[in-house]
């Protein structure tokens, strides 16, 4: 009992004292990089299994907080093993001449309570666009925990050309979403 | 008095079905060796809804055939050979909600939910799982060849009717031939 209050008690000094706390060790086994496709208007998920993310997040100056994302486009899993084989190729990332995707924050806007707002460049297949991605922090157990997204047309970044550049099989729109979870700095 | 001949309903859904599962078939064989293109998408989705389709006209057939009895057999017909054809067509509705019902699982267990004409959405009975996904392929590929196996037999009997026995089992299922009527 006495254990539990004084655990209890170093949590709450721990959350008293949040805004010195700098969320920036990223559990990179907890987080998650998922996005959806649409092919014929059927709702198709899939995932990434490699990126390294790197980011300085403290909630009482979120202004100051940076971002940083480097995906290795290869460990998709776009749904099947098909789309999989089909993805590394030319006409979708190109891997053997793109096998990286980049995001680099250029700013990190508080909307209030715990909403943000990530705004940064994103870089795939070598074209470059800016991107706005609502987000929301809290702790838990100890650690920061980011959940956002946003939706990217993948056209902007010619991934699927050729035939694949045809909306009305494969919809423009991905949707995105990741799960980071850090921990503070010690 | 003339023989009795199936109803027009059931003659107009008994053709069009079997139209629509030669269709299907043939699409199915078709498609799933092709290589993956936006094609390919199509197909597969074209396959999907009129599976579905077909399923919900096996449906309406059901509830038809329940109301309908259909007219009896020949008497002249050797008792095995009426509880065969009895046989074969209640082993043929079951296999046309079977395999639309296999390709459904299939497609929710391959990841790849079922949206009826694009618009409306069925739900997936089963989560993801590749393997399951496997072996469903494998039934939905089992369950047609046996039903294309089965029509082969079903329709070999209805020119054997005509044209040994010169009965009327198949002509009462052909349509516009109502001048019995």
């Amino acid at each position: 009992m006495n254990r539990f209050t004084l655990a209890t008690l170093a949590l709450l000094a721990a959350a008293g004292s949040a805004g010195a706390v700098e969320y920036s060790q990223v559990q990179a086994n907890k987080s998650t990089l998922t996005f959806t496709s649409k092919q014929m208007g059927v709702p198709v998920d899939g995932k990434f299994g490699k990126f390294t993310t790197t980011l300085a997040f403290d909630p009482a100056k979120p202004a100051a907080a940076s971002a940083k994302l480097e995906l290795d486009l290869g460990s998709i899993d776009a749904g099947s093993k098909d789309a999989n084989d089909e993805v590394v190729g030319k006409s979708w990332f190109n891997l053997k001449v793109f096998p990286t995707a980049t995001f680099v924050s250029s700013a990190v806007r508080a909307l209030g309570g715990d909403r943000y707002e990530l705004v940064g460049k994103l870089t795939i297949k070598g074209k470059s666009q800016d991107v706005t991605a609502p987000l929301t922090f809290r702790q838990e157990g100890g650690n920061g925990v980011f959940d956002g997204g946003f939706t990217l047309k993948r056209l902007d970044f010619a991934i699927g050309e050729g035939a694949w550049s045809d909306v009305s099989t494969v919809a423009n729109e991905v949707n995105i979403k990741f799960h980071v979870v850090a921990a503070p700095r010690k | 008095m003339t023989s009795p001949r199936y109803t027009r309903t059931a003659i107009a859904l008994h053709w069009l079905i079997a139209l629509a599962l030669v269709g299907l078939f043939s699409v199915g064989l078709y498609m799933h060796d092709l290589p993956l293109s936006p094609q390919k998408l199509k197909i597969y989705s074209w396959h999907k809804w009129g599976g579905v389709t077909v399923f919900l006209l096996v449906l309406v057939r059901l509830a038809w055939r329940f109301g309908h009895r259909p007219p009896a057999l020949p008497a002249a017909m050797p008792e095995w050979q009426k509880i065969a054809a009895n046989g074969l067509h209640h082993v043929l509705y079951l296999l046309m909600i079977a395999i639309p019902l296999s390709g459904w699982l299939m497609s929710s267990a391959k990841g790849f939910q079922t949206v009826w004409f694009g618009v409306l959405p069925l739900p997936d009975l089963i989560g993801k799982d590749k393997e399951l996904g496997e072996i469903l392929e494998g039934v939905h590929s089992i369950l047609n060849f046996s039903l294309a196996a089965l029509v082969v037999a079903h329709a070999g009997a209805a020119i054997k009717h005509h044209l040994i026995e010169k009965d009327d089992v198949l002509t009462r299922m052909l349509p516009f031939l109502n001048k019995n009527r």
